[in-house]
């Protein structure tokens, strides 16, 4: 008896809901990229050979598509892949002649440390700017604020990188970028300055979004009637800012954090490209370009697992941020 | 019922005027539309394909406004042109989405069940990617034409515009007059349009000018990245992406282009602030 | 008569866009020990009155004119920082909701260390201290309590919580803001009770917002009776209770069902509903809805005239006979 009504709290429960609507999520995911790639015109074999193609006999056609299992139905190649997918095997690049597995282990933490910096600092920025704004509405400096907030926001980023690009490497001839790339534990301070303008180029645009929430929220909190008791106690102002109305405006703040942070890990392609990171956004295009069934199904699906692990991730430290959340 | 209704809608473009931000909003956008019309009707002062050799690299002059690229041709029309491009596209890529989104999204939320979950599921699966790296693959697959990016961001922009949709049916589905009016008899279609409808709007509205400022912004970043409209016709992005190597001693090149797309969004942002805070019944309290 | 430890003075509180004024020239005053009690239905003045003396009033709402002194300092003309040193410390107040009062994030060991940690340096006694107040007002189980969030608490025992951080540096004025108001009947005695007890204790002044007469009977030694924003009358618990000269205030107290009245009467209500403060233009504010009204209440804005055991504003106070 005892047990049975252990398992059906565990299966109720809502962490575990949420990690098995993520996993449906991801098989949805899968499909659909899988689908997306099959109306690609062109296929793995004119991907490998590219012009020679057209060199082919019928025969030899049919032997590379039962080479390259495409001549599989839809369903079978689909599962051959999402299994293969599972255990590690991503599939290979014809072009670069190594595993997508290995590209992407080499790609993925340059994405993610840039996304990090890039998260860090537009969260720090857009706290700071928000809460300047929110100390008083529709003065002057809440103006600047939200004045910031509009052209983070609008000024494209990659107008933003062309301008740095232009700034620094043609007048004052400062360009790391240019070099090769250096991975933290080989080279630290080579990597900070190779990470410093991607990563400011990514906090302005995370600081817009960041600064809007926080601005929002503080101005709700600051209305409440906790607030005014925090004042009637004689609490310094400074104090009830950040322990009262600042905390208590965490939790919009937090979500927001966690979706600029997955957004940054896809949507960082064109930085990437300009300040010639060697990440998964890179990757991805280059496989596109290339048409690479097998890279970039299998990135799409590594950004995928991302996504939805951080938006699990960003549910957990919510529940901690708020003790009212059981 | 409607009188309430009119006196609201017509108040909100009253309380709409008594913005500056929203009014600055509305002008800059407008005269982007103008320039886009110009463009599209072809008055513009030079044709933007027209390349003048003794003429590159120019900065602007009284003949050139803009200046000229490196291939002689006049920035200030290909400006315009670019602009033109931008509009188009994202304006039908939006009106596409929007149409799609808010069909499913009501009929998702009025019907309910395993049909509501089926799309909300399909749309989540979207809303886990960064848009540009979707209408990236989506755009490889299909295609440069314009119309074929135009479909690549409305696919991208749909999910959103389902749930913007869906959020108002589903409370307004709740409330006792519904409730009542089908008891009653009155069929679906009858309670869909003149209960469910005006509530749908206000969201609906503001979130169309804000999907349009995101459009261009995608539409441009797939330019830059050479996927979008291709050389040699002018287009915003691509425009910027040409000027990289320029720029350090041809500033003209990269400065109006971005200045054009900076101006659009920030006039649809404001916009769509400005209708916000106008549609939002919270601020009738006043 | 000694100086008295609050005095506010011709008080005037209004909006400041569109200035609409919600609290007209009022005056009153609290001695060293004495409580008093202000009485009157929601919107007339009477929270207002009570957050301008901390400073703790709304945005958009403003003093307009007026003293509010304290212990001889104007408490108007202060600097932030000494106001600051004032609050939980020698003026504490509690307030009406015990539900949104508290911070939800914080636990209520740190809240009412905060008090402490405000005013003084912290020390090794300061967690007894905040022990001893939670002890005090009658929390069980105080070091689980302290631990714990405002949510687990019900509303009793939240403005219980309220009062020990209002109580913990034995203010000399503690104001309270209906605070039992939220709250179900029975827990509301024992709140009031724990209030009177520990002002005993304390010799503290106090001054004490309601909308029910009947609930301060007991608790106040003067009653200020507010109605649209002004002071329509005030006097001696005793004397207002016995002899109340104002028509409202008479129709407060005969509103107030009774246990002693064995015949069993309707209710008797005041007809009408009060005038919003902005909007008395220089008539009595009474007047439409009061009996006794003639030409002049309707012409004339009365004054409050008398002295401190008994005043009344009314061109028609009704006498002794009733």
């Amino acid at each position: 008896m005892q047990g049975i009504s252990t398992l059906r709290r565990l299966f109720f429960s809502s962490t575990f809901i949420r990690i098995a609507s993520a996993i449906t999520t991801l098989f949805g995911i899968s499909i659909f990229v899988f689908l997306v790639l099959r109306v690609i015109p062109g296929n793995t074999i004119t991907g490998a050979f590219g012009i020679e193609t057209g060199a082919l006999n019928p025969q030899q056609i049919a032997e590379l598509r039962h080479y390259y299992g495409i001549d599989q139905p839809m369903i079978m190649q689909y599962f051959s892949w999402i299994s293969s997918f599972l255990s590690g095997n991503f599939g290979y690049s014809y072009a670069t002649g190594r595993s997508v597995f290995a590209l992407t282990k080499v790609a993925l933490p340059v994405t993610i440390e840039l996304a990090f910096i890039g998260t860090i600092l537009g969260v720090i920025m857009g706290i700071a700017i928000g809460m300047f704004s929110a100390r008083k509405p529709g003065s002057f400096r809440d103006f600047g604020g939200q004045l910031f907030g509009l052209l983070a926001l609008a000024i494209p980023g990659f107008v933003l990188s062309t301008a740095i690009v232009t700034i620094m490497a043609n007048k004052f001839h400062y360009f790391p970028n240019s070099l090769e790339y250096m991975a933290p534990w080989k080279d630290p301070w080579m990597n900070f300055q190779q990470m410093m303008f991607p990563g400011l180029v990514l906090g302005i645009a995370v600081a817009a979004p960041v600064m809007r929430t926080t601005r929002s929220a503080l101005l709700e909190t600051i209305d409440k009637d906790f607030v005014r008791t925090a004042l009637g106690k004689g609490v310094p102002a400074r104090k009830v800012q950040f322990k009262h109305v600042l905390r208590n405006s965490l939790i919009p703040i937090v979500t927001m954090t966690g979706i600029q942070f997955g957004y940054l890990l896809g949507g960082a392609v064109i930085v990437e490209k300009i300040f010639a990171m060697p990440g998964m956004g890179r990757q991805v295009l280059e496989a596109i370009t290339r048409r690479e069934y097998a890279t970039v199904q299998s990135s799409v699906m590594v950004f995928a697992i991302m996504f939805v692990t951080i938006n699990i991730l960003t549910d957990l430290v919510y529940r901690r941020v708020d003790p009212r959340i059981k | 019922m409607a009188k309430k209704k009119e006196v609201s809608q017509r108040g909100a473009i009253h309380y709409y005027l008594q913005s500056t931000s929203g009014i600055v909003g509305a002008v800059l956008l407008l005269f982007m539309i103008v320039v886009s019309i110009c463009a599209a009707m072809g008055w513009l002062p030079h044709n933007p394909l027209d390349q003048n050799v003794d003429n590159l690299l120019h900065a602007p002059s009284s003949k050139f406004w803009f200046g000229t690229d490196d291939f002689g041709r006049d920035v200030f029309s290909r400006t315009l042109d670019g602009m033109r491009r931008s509009l188009t596209v994202s304006i039908t890529a939006v009106s596409l989405a929007a149409i799609v989104g808010i069909t499913l999204g009501i009929l998702g939320g009025y019907l309910g069940k395993w049909f509501d979950m089926v799309i909300t599921r399909v749309s989540d699966v979207f809303f886990a990617f960064p848009a540009i790296l979707l209408a990236l693959a989506i755009v490889a697959s299909l295609g440069n034409a314009w119309y074929e990016t135009s479909l690549a961001i409305a696919i991208v922009y749909t999910p959103i515009f389902i749930r913007v949709a869906r959020g108002p049916v589903l409370s307004v589905k709740e409330m006792d007059y519904i409730k009542v009016s089908r008891i009653l008899g009155f069929s679906s279609p009858r309670i869909l349009i003149k209960h469910i409808l005006p509530n749908v709007f206000a969201p609906i509205v503001v979130q169309i000018a804000l999907s349009l400022s995101w459009a261009i912004l995608t539409e441009s970043g797939l330019s830059f990245l050479g996927l979008g409209t291709q050389p040699p016709n002018a287009s915003l992005g691509l425009m910027v992406s040409d000027a990289q190597p320029l720029a350090a001693f041809a500033w003209w090149t990269l400065v109006f282009p971005s200045l054009f797309i900076t101006i659009v969004v920030v006039g649809l942002n404001l916009v769509g602030d400005g209708l916000r805070d106008a549609l939002d019944p919270a601020r009738r309290s006043s | 008569m000694s100086q008295p430890l609050l005095s506010v003075r011709d008080l005037s509180i209004s909006t400041v866009q569109d200035p609409r004024i919600l609290v007209n020239d009022v005056s009153f005053e609290i001695h060293a020990g004495e409580a008093v009690g202000v009485v009157g239905e929601s919107g007339s003045g009477k929270t207002l009155s009570a957050l301008s003396v901390l400073g703790l009033l709304p945005r958009g709402v403003e003093v307009s004119a007026g003293t509010i002194d304290f212990d001889g300092n104007n408490l108007l003309s202060m600097d932030q920082e000494s106001l600051r040193k004032l609050r939980g410390l020698d003026i504490s107040m509690v307030y009406q909701d015990p539900m949104t009062a508290l911070n939800p994030v914080m636990k209520i060991g740190k809240q009412l260390l905060e008090v402490i940690e405000s005013h003084e340096e912290l020390n090794e006694n300061s967690l007894d201290r905040v022990r001893q107040a939670l002890e005090e007002v009658g929390i069980p189980d105080v070091n689980r309590a302290m631990e714990s969030y405002p949510h687990e608490f019900s509303g009793g025992m939240r403005q219980r919580v309220m009062i020990a951080m209002a109580l913990i540096l034995s203010p000399k004025l503690l104001i309270a803001d209906e605070p039992t108001t939220a709250l179900d009947v029975t827990i509301q005695q024992q709140i009031l009770a724990l209030v009177a007890e520990e002002r005993q204790k304390r010799n503290m002044s106090m001054l004490w917002i309601t909308h029910d007469l009947g609930v301060v009977a007991n608790l106040v030694d003067r009653l200020v009776v507010m109605y649209a924003g002004r002071i329509v009358e005030s006097g001696s618990v005793k004397e207002i209770f016995t002899n109340p000269q104002h028509p409202y205030t008479s129709g407060l107290l005969s509103s107030l069902p009774t246990t002693t009245d064995k015949t069993r009467k309707r209710l008797t209500s005041i007809a009408g509903v009060p005038e919003k403060p902005w909007l008395v233009g220089n008539t009595c504010a009474f007047a439409p809805r009061c009996s006794f009204a003639t030409q002049e209440c309707r012409s004339q804005a009365p004054h409050l005239v008398g002295t401190l055991e008994k005043s009344v504003s009314c061109f028609h106070p009704v006498g002794r006979a009733r």
